[in-house]
């Protein structure tokens, strides 16, 4: 059976210097996602280097939270592209 | 060392105020954030750049002392005393100071920006250490199975496992592998980028895999087995009568890895070569002569 980690809320707030109230904005914004075990709130593992991502542009960028869901869009059309351009690239080497 | 001009790389001129540093740092960070520019190592370095042309001009001393002394802005008192000591000794001017520089394009400041604590007024700002980036070569076969190496990246060794049926160009993150966090900032990541050769034998496409395979005229006509090579050994192929030179056959599951997921395989895409017989003997003309006068 596949175990899933989580981390605190608290902990991953201490850890980054940032507020509880920030985690539930970006959670109000559908930016990250916050998982209730027990009586915790916690991000589960797998999604932590993307929402450590969202609090960096937050934070170290100024950028507001509707700018941050745009980057985090933009982003992610950018590396669906980039895997296309490699799958296209070897699949063009394959003709030459 | 190439020398560094923190107002060019601002973009800014020398009587730019405290405020036209900082909107100046906020524009280019959020054009140059390593968040932003995954595996841009130009952009990353920039970056750096950045960082440490901000950590000087935004704190009044420092930017002071650069705008005193330039490129040697951090020998600068020394700079002061040597010149001071040589008037006394009545050695007159033009002599240069040759500061204690490694002859990277960056300044010593670097190692404290990305290493240690950074001082002044941007020690609570927490910046993510550098990323790494790293090549790594694969052949077919061992991209082809899940296995560990061990990388040697800037003097520490990482051992990673690399699953199966990894793709030529593949990138993959290894967090936190890379350079110091900044004021408690986190560490960089490591991105390694696989570059698999090509393969004598099989062409790879996606989880396919091509190859030809050569079958004399008899067992083209009359058909037959044969024994080929696939990526994890020998098999027996029939090759059915009449086949045409260069006609496909498809062998479903000897292909390649389908990558992290466990037991999937692409198929195995076979073209056929058929080779003429040359030099025959007088009995085989004579028999292919029957052969041609039959079929008219």
């Amino acid at each position: 059976m596949e175990t899933q980690e989580y981390i605190p809320i608290d902990v991953f707030c201490r850890q980054h210097g940032i507020t509880v109230s920030l985690i539930g904005s970006l959670q109000n914004f559908g930016l990250i996602e916050v998982m209730h075990i027990g009586q915790v709130d916690c991000i589960p593992v797998d999604q932590l280097g993307e929402a450590e991502k969202i609090v960096r542009l937050h934070t170290e960028l100024d950028i507001n939270l509707e700018g941050v869901d745009v980057i985090t869009h933009l982003l992610e059309k950018i590396k669906e592209m980039q895997a296309e351009i490699l799958l296209l690239k070897n699949r063009l080497a394959f003709y030459e | 060392m190439a020398f560094v001009d923190y107002y060019e790389i601002l973009g800014i001129n020398k009587n730019a105020t405290e405020d036209d540093i900082k909107k100046a740092y906020r524009k280019l960070a959020r054009k140059l954030h390593p968040d932003l520019n995954p595996n841009d190592k130009d952009a990353n370095k920039k970056f750096q750049q950045l960082n440490e042309a901000n950590d000087v001009l935004s704190d009044p001393e420092k930017r002071k002392k650069y705008d005193t002394y330039g490129e040697n802005w951090q020998h600068g008192e020394e700079y002061e005393k040597a010149r001071q000591a040589q008037g006394r000794q009545g050695f007159g001017g033009g002599q240069s100071f040759a500061g204690d520089f490694d002859g990277t394009d960056f300044s010593d400041l670097f190692g404290s920006m990305f290493g240690g604590a950074a001082g002044g007024r941007n020690a609570q700002v927490k910046f993510k250490g550098q990323d790494y980036n790293s090549e790594l070569h694969l052949s077919l076969q061992n991209a082809y199975t899940t296995h560990s190496q061990t990388l040697s990246v800037n003097g520490r060794n990482v051992r990673i496992t690399i699953p199966a049926g990894v793709e030529n160009g593949q990138i993959i993150k290894l967090k936190g592998y890379g350079g110091k966090g900044m004021n408690g900032g986190p560490d960089g990541d490591l991105y390694i980028t696989f570059n698999i050769a090509n393969d004598a034998r099989f062409k790879r496409s996606g989880n396919d895999l091509y190859a030809t395979e050569t079958i004399n005229l008899y067992t083209a006509v009359l058909g037959g087995e044969i024994m080929i090579d696939t990526m994890n050994g020998k098999i027996k192929l029939k090759v059915k009568p009449g086949t045409q030179n260069g006609s496909k056959t498809r062998i479903k599951g000897k292909g390649f890895p389908v990558y992290k997921k466990e037991g999937e395989y692409g198929d195995l895409f076979i073209t056929y070569q058929v080779q003429t017989p040359t030099d025959l003997t007088e009995k085989q003309k004579e028999l292919f002569t029957q052969l041609a006068e039959l079929s008219k």
